[in-house]
């Protein structure tokens, strides 16, 4: 099927997965009111079941765009690159509403608006990373953000979830006007808000008015600085990460940042690289200052939650690594990695959350001393997730390093790439003291509520992902790294980096040569 | 028996052997896990030995090698196999480990599942680091290793245990992050050369890299290994995590993982990077440490009032001879440093199981607290006896022979480094003879100490190989010398026909030297003569005509 946009029924083909998650959002919305009426206790877990076929459907539809649908240039992208990463988004909604039947049940928020609000974020991501225009990035950030503001804010009757959302609003809000103003600079220059026009204006040198496009590419790479965490822009992710449910942690640290990064790799290191000499100094200093700040302050964390949270943000310094790489192996390393985040932060936060206990009150190290021995198969899951998150071989968090350090060495970002591996050395630190903790002390002794079916799948799922990438990630590889090349404009930008070699050796190392 | 030693099936197998048991281990009961243990090393054992049969001596190549690929889109494969000196390591291992989960019966009394599956892990990840003829294969073992020699320390170690365990994991895996960053340009230099990712070694060998990134590459290579190894002054984690670690553990280190750094340079750091590995300056420091390291090591050795901190400082004294028998690139002077190695693992194993026993009788490592075991505990007095004089390096033990290599070769070129490293064999005696002393021959004065009963039979049976080894290569080291020679001469070739002089510094991309390794430069001289004679007979048949 070729769409060529030349019908409004086709942006409806295109944005096919959207739509049947829009749908089941609404429908779910709907029901929960005329199940619910006006009772005040929570309703079943039918909600979150109904979200997760949507899930499933969704993917199903994607995965159909994927193999049957071509389409032209339009205001939604329908490349391998968009589809890849909502495959990624897809996957970090089904576990994260695996992990929150039980979290929500637990602490008495089991009410159909959660399961609705967390498929409408979801639309606001895939819009996001679907947008080929200014605006549409501008709609899908915004319908991704205030369903999340509204999430982290959710557990009503904890003020530290009430401030965290009431912060991040705020600064959200704040990062949202950076954006726009950007996109006023970039359409006042232009006169165009289509990303693809405005490049060909930078390009043929048709544009005047240079301060102000320079200007407005800085303030969109603000805005986008904000969303994904960027230090010095991050400084709201701890707290809004802290006090936000458990549930929700995991969701928005692997959901947001997806998206985010994913729309800023489409606009910077494909539509906007005829301006890379401008922006891939910055993103530098962002990349070096993401890497090194968190991992230091986490050093010092004794909440485990807020630990993670600026893991969380240090994740984003390694992958903007990625995004000053600036090639299609570098988005193909960010899809990597993303895939591999979102597995191993879900992984992570959902045993954070069942070990936290009601009202998260077991969130420090201290907590967690002995855990390993009392319940193994929490130990070992967290274990295996935290390795990940270190970069540790055999999980796929070492080949999603090697694959940006890969990505930086190819791009001549060497010290980019020394710093990484420094940083590294720094989580380690922080990620072992959770691993002694569990394993080497003991003395913790609350109860941990045992686990429900669908937790144990997520987890289940999230373990096995984890180490299939890390040990067998070819499949995955070959995909993502078509995914970076299939992408709007990808051709022109930036040629791929892989030349097949035509006498490659059938077997270049058995019985070869001995020094 | 034959077909299985003749095909490549043979090194995986003893891969997943560990494996299996760890997984066995983790499942089984509690109380059988030490007997699923034992049997698992012995069967590694028993599967490994006959390898020292078939090794073939007569050639450099890699054997038994195998390569399968495994994730084709980066060239990375599973590509495993053994020559002179991965052999005799991978021998090591299998040796030890037996007597280490032997030793460990009466030590480790909890958690013997966790405890038993993380030797077996460790065991696995030691012996794919001695195999991996893949730098991403390499990089997963000598990763994986770290975890469970964390957990080892972090559990079953003694009083400073986390922070030891911890002061380990970080300085071992500061080195290898940035030798991860060198494989990763490598990789990077193999695409621009030949227009492929490829992790594989002999892939990567036929790079050619200008001089001056050599050094740099193998600053981060060798900066990973010298930790390891460990080289002064990166030693400071060795004496926390010897002595911390439960005896099991301190074996291990000393016996095994230490030279895994040594068999990094061998492997890795010196062949790829031939240019920077013989350059003057590069090797002034590598010497200059290794002799640093036998003196001083000595020195603090001799003050320690801990038997187990005194012995790990030896290690740390031992290992700066064999980098100076590596460094001195002499064909005797590589085979003792590789002798030496496996002598070192099987003296210094002994001595830390000897420690451990007196220890698991009274819980003291203090060796003012010990004074004529001798008449109590007569086997013990004997073994202590033997093993301290093979780690001295008395003629006719082990110790000898590799250190003689050793101080030979390094004497062709660097006479004044093997002069004052010979002062480190006399400060050796004046360490270990006084502590021998102090524990088997002074008066018994403690009444703790009468009671003390001998070594029973688990204990003799652990120390017996051991203690024939020492004599066994002490007497006829010729086997062990005839399979370690064709790789230590081909090695060298090797490097002193690809190094040259940093001046020669081109810039990237440019070749500076030919693409094929020496070998098959050595065909293509060998085809030429042979051509030209061809075509000599055919002018006489022309004459002729």
């Amino acid at each position: 099927m070729i769409l060529d946009f030349s019908s409004n029924a086709d942006y409806l083909v295109a944005l096919l997965p959207e739509t049947l998650l829009t749908l089941a959002a609404l429908g779910i919305l709907l029901a929960d009111v005329f199940r619910r009426g006006d009772r005040p206790e929570p309703s079943g877990a039918w909600a979150a079941y109904a979200a997760i076929a949507g899930t499933l459907v969704a993917a199903g539809a994607n995965l159909w765009l994927l193999l049957e649908v071509d389409a032209g240039p339009g205001l939604v992208a329908v490349d391998g690159y968009r589809l890849a990463a909502n495959f990624v988004l897809l996957s970090g909604t089904l576990l994260a509403l695996l992990f929150a039947v039980d979290y929500q049940r637990r602490e008495s928020m089991q009410v159909g608006e959660f399961y609705a609000l967390l498929l409408l974020a979801t639309v606001g991501m895939m819009v996001l990373v679907a947008a080929q225009d200014l605006l549409l990035i501008f709609l899908g950030l915004e319908l991704m953000s205030i369903a999340v503001y509204i999430l982290t804010g959710f557990n009503r009757t904890d003020p530290r979830s009430a401030e965290a959302g009431l912060k991040y609003f705020l600064v959200g809000a704040f990062a949202s006007a950076f954006l726009l103003y950007g996109i006023a600079l970039l359409y006042g220059v232009t006169g165009n808000t289509n990303i693809a026009d405005v490049v060909d204006r930078v390009e043929t040198g048709s544009a005047e008015g240079e301060l102000m496009l320079l200007a407005g590419v800085l303030l969109l790479l603000i805005g986008f600085a904000y969303k994904v965490a960027a230090v010095p822009f991050h400084m709201w992710a701890p707290d809004a990460y802290e006090g936000a449910p458990t549930s929700v942690t995991g969701y928005m640290a692997v959901g947001v940042k997806t998206a985010a990064f994913v729309a800023l790799l489409r606009v910077f290191s494909v539509q906007l690289a005829p301006a890379a000499d401008f922006w891939t100094g910055i993103v530098w200093w962002l990349a070096m200052l993401t890497m090194i700040v968190p991992n230091l302050v986490a050093l010092v964390q004794n909440n485990v939650k807020r630990m993670l949270a600026y893991s969380s943000v240090a994740h984003a310094g390694y992958l903007l690594v990625g995004v000053a790489a600036g090639t299609a192996f570098g988005r193909a390393a960010a899809l990597f990695y993303l895939a591999v985040y979102t597995l191993m932060t879900l992984g992570a936060f959902a045993i954070l959350g069942l070990v936290a206990g009601k009202g998260d009150r077991h969130m420090n190290l201290a907590d967690f001393r002995g855990l390993g021995w009392r319940r193994p198969a929490l130990g070992l899951g967290l274990l295996i997730f935290l390795l990940s998150l270190a970069g540790f071989p055999p999980t796929g968090g070492f080949v999603a390093k090697l694959y940006i350090l890969r990505a930086a060495i190819d791009a001549g970002q060497v010290t980019l790439a020394v710093t990484l591996v420094l940083a590294s050395l720094l989580s380690y630190y922080y990620y072992l003291r959770v691993v002694w903790k569990m394993y080497f002390e003991e003395g913790a002794d609350h109860a941990v509520a045992s686990t429900s079916g669908s937790f144990r799948l997520g987890a289940a799922l999230c373990a096995a992902g984890v180490l299939l990438l890390g040990l067998l990630p070819g499949p995955v590889l070959r995909g993502f790294e078509r995914a970076g090349s299939d992408i709007v404009g990808g051709a022109a930008a930036t040629a791929t980096i892989e030349v097949p070699r035509p006498d490659a050796p059938a077997n270049p190392t058995a019985g070869g040569p001995a020094p | 028996m034959g077909t299985l030693y003749g095909t490549h099936w043979i090194l995986t197998l003893l891969l997943a052997v560990p494996l299996t048991g760890a997984v066995a281990c983790l499942v089984g009961p509690e109380r059988r896990a030490r007997w699923t243990a034992l049997a698992t090393t012995l069967v590694a054992l028993a599967l490994s030995l006959p390898l020292f049969w078939t090794f073939s001596t007569g050639t450099a190549e890699f054997q038994n090698a195998a390569s399968f690929p495994w994730i084709e889109r980066w060239g990375i494969s599973y590509a495993v196999g053994l020559d002179g000196i991965s052999l005799l390591m991978l021998l090591l291992t299998t040796v030890l480990m037996p007597l280490v989960v032997a030793g460990s019966f009466s030590q480790i009394g909890r958690r013997e599942r966790a405890f038993y599956a993380s030797l077996l892990i460790l065991m696995m990840g030691m012996l794919g680091v001695f195999v991996s003829l893949d730098l991403f294969l390499f990089y997963v073992f000598w990763e994986v290793m770290l975890i469970p020699m964390y957990m080892i320390i972090g559990i079953w170690g003694g009083k400073r245990r986390i922070y030891s365990a911890v002061k380990f994991f970080l300085f071992t895996a500061a080195g290898s992050l940035l030798m991860l960053v060198a494989i990763v340009a490598l990789v990077h230099l193999h695409q621009q050369q030949f227009g492929e990712a490829s992790f594989a070694y002999a892939d990567l060998l036929r790079l050619s890299i200008p001089p001056r990134l050599q050094l740099w590459l193998f600053g981060a290579f060798g900066l990973a290994f010298a930790i390891k190894v460990p080289l002064f002054p990166l030693h400071t984690w060795l004496p926390d995590a010897h002595v911390e670690a439960p005896t099991a553990g301190s074996v291990i280190l000393a016996g095994i993982l230490l030279k895994m750094g040594v068999y990094g340079f061998l492997r890795f750091a010196i062949p790829l990077f031939p240019s920077a590995a013989m350059n003057r300056g590069v090797i002034a420091v590598i010497l200059l440490l290794g002799l640093i390291g036998i003196v001083y090591a000595a020195w603090v050795a001799a003050v320690q009032p801990d038997a187990k901190k005194l012995i790990a400082y030896t290690s740390v004294a031992h290992l700066g001879f064999v980098m100076l028998g590596v460094f001195a690139l002499t064909p005797q002077s590589l085979e003792g440093a590789i002798l030496q190695m496996v002598n070192h693992g099987i003296s210094t194993g002994a001595l830390f199981l000897l420690i451990g026993m007196i220890y698991e009788r009274r819980h003291t490592r203090l060796i003012a607290d010990f004074g004529g075991l001798a008449r109590v505990m007569p086997f013990f007095a004997m073994a202590l006896t033997v093993v301290a004089l093979s780690s001295i390096g008395l003629p006719g033990t082990n110790g000898f022979v590799g250190e003689f290599l050793i101080l030979v070769g390094t004497f062709q070129r660097y006479p004044v480094v093997a002069v004052l490293a010979t002062t480190g064999v006399i400060f050796a005696a004046a360490y270990m003879l006084p502590m021998v002393q102090r524990i088997i021959l002074n008066p018994l004065t403690d009444d703790a100490n009468r009671e003390l009963s001998d070594l029973d039979g688990r204990e003799r049976a652990v120390l017996a190989p051991l203690l024939g080894l020492i004599l066994l290569i002490g007497v006829y080291p010729q086997p062990f010398l005839d399979r370690i020679s064709p790789s230590v001469n081909s090695l060298i070739a090797y490097v002193e026909a690809r190094a040259v002089p940093m001046e020669t510094d081109q810039e990237p991309g440019i070749p500076a030297v030919a693409f094929e390794p020496a070998r098959r430069e050595g065909d293509q001289r060998a085809a030429t003569p042979h051509h030209s004679d061809r075509l000599l007979e055919e002018e006489r048949g022309e004459i002729g005509r």
